[in-house]
């Protein structure tokens, strides 16, 4: 692990972007066995399943920051909850 | 979506490069960055957790690393803001005014490219001597004209000489696309429009216009991009003063993170900054694509 150390790993973060791989690895295979046409939702633009999870994951994001510079860091496990409510209602209406 | 044709898989295999750059230059960074921005060091390489202590001291205004985050935030969107407001419609009037036929097109493209030719550092370094009030010319003919002007010491005088810098430096570029929109239009719309009687106004607002429309966005997304980063060109000429007038974000980022050595709070800062252009790039990337599309339908 020495050749590493320079990265600083935590655990936190390691299974942040564990995560996060796991995420885009199981999306391309998606895209891969079932590749699905796009579609207009309600922004009025083009968007795949891809395209969906990133605007959620971004959008996830600044919820989490704008949650940190309103309220601080108590309770930011409501952002996280309101991050997965906008991803559901952008998979289901974007 | 049914596909008849066979696809040919082998392209793949040029992609394994691309990614292993992109990891080494890119992502394992953009990793430790992230790292870095939950945990405090105090050197050594060792690291102490700190959650998300930074991002919450970063966007809060209140506090000093928040304060001067946002100060080099607004600042860094109006420095945007006003380039663009002058770059863009001075590119449109300069390519309208270009020659479209002979010799004078080869002589104007090449001296519109001159100053994009130019490293970044050395356009600073020029600017730098140029807006000098004692050995300038720019500098020396304001001053003489009766207008106190000092780059060192008026944050006015330092944002004028960083804003027509960068007008200098940038404008041949939104010139040169609306150029190359321009000519993509074929005389017989010129044509069209004589027969008509169209005014001047009319040719440019509904042939000329729209025409430039895809390379405008393209345009004002790099024009944007480029000057919400900008480092080089104030760090050389101001360094960031007088006192924080022209720190915008990446000269304020390296402050804190080369110069303080916080490498978390610089991190945090990073990674904000990062989304932001994320965001914007996402933004206009959809727009152009939608742009494409719409077209076509």
């Amino acid at each position: 692990m020495d050749h590493i150390a320079w990265m600083a790993w935590t655990w936190q973060t390691g299974i942040f972007f564990a995560v996060l791989v796991a995420g885009l690895t199981a999306m391309t295979l998606l895209a891969l066995r079932r590749p699905e046409p796009e579609k207009r939702g309600a922004l009025g633009i083009l968007t795949r399943r891809g395209d969906r999870l990133f605007i959620s994951l971004l959008g996830g994001a600044f919820l989490h920051l704008l949650w940190l510079g309103l309220f601080g860091a108590d309770l930011l496990l409501i952002a996280s909850a309101l991050s997965l409510f906008v991803a559901t209602a952008i998979f289901r209406w974007v | 979506m049914a596909m008849q044709k066979v696809i040919n898989n082998k392209a793949w295999f040029l992609v394994p490069p691309v990614l292993l750059t992109v990891a080494f230059s890119a992502v394992i960074p953009l990793m430790t960055v992230v790292n870095y921005s939950v945990q405090d060091t105090f050197g050594n390489n060792q690291f102490f957790w700190n959650g998300v202590g930074w991002y919450e001291e970063l966007l809060s205004p209140s506090t000093e690393l928040g304060g001067r985050f946002f100060d080099a935030l607004w600042r860094n969107l109006l420095f945007s803001a006003i380039i663009l407001a002058v770059e863009i419609p001075l590119g449109i009037a300069v390519a309208l005014s270009m020659p479209r036929h002979g010799w004078p097109v080869a002589t104007c493209l090449v001296i519109m490219a001159m100053p994009l030719l130019i490293p970044w550092n050395v356009v600073g370094t020029i600017w730098q001597v140029f807006s000098r009030g004692d050995i300038g010319l720019l500098g020396w003919m304001i001053n003489h004209i009766g207008i106190d002007y000092n780059y060192t010491q008026g944050p006015t005088s330092a944002w004028f000489t960083i804003i027509v810098m960068d007008v200098w430096h940038w404008t041949s570029l939104v010139a040169l696309l609306c150029y190359a929109g321009l000519k993509s239009i074929p005389e017989a719309y010129y044509q069209a429009a004589r027969i008509d009687g169209a005014s001047r106004w009319a040719v440019f607002r509904m042939i000329q216009l729209p025409k430039m429309r895809r390379v405008l966005i393209i345009a004002v997304l790099l024009r944007f991009m480029d000057s919400f980063m900008i480092y080089t060109e104030p760090f050389v000429v101001t360094g960031g003063g007088p006192g924080n007038s022209t720190t915008f974000l990446s000269i304020d980022l390296v402050k804190l993170a080369l110069g303080q050595f916080d490498l978390g709070k610089a991190a945090a800062m990073s990674i904000v900054y990062n989304l932001m252009i994320l965001a914007v790039c996402w933004v206009f990337y959809t727009v152009m694509l939608n742009l494409d599309t719409d077209r076509r339908a």
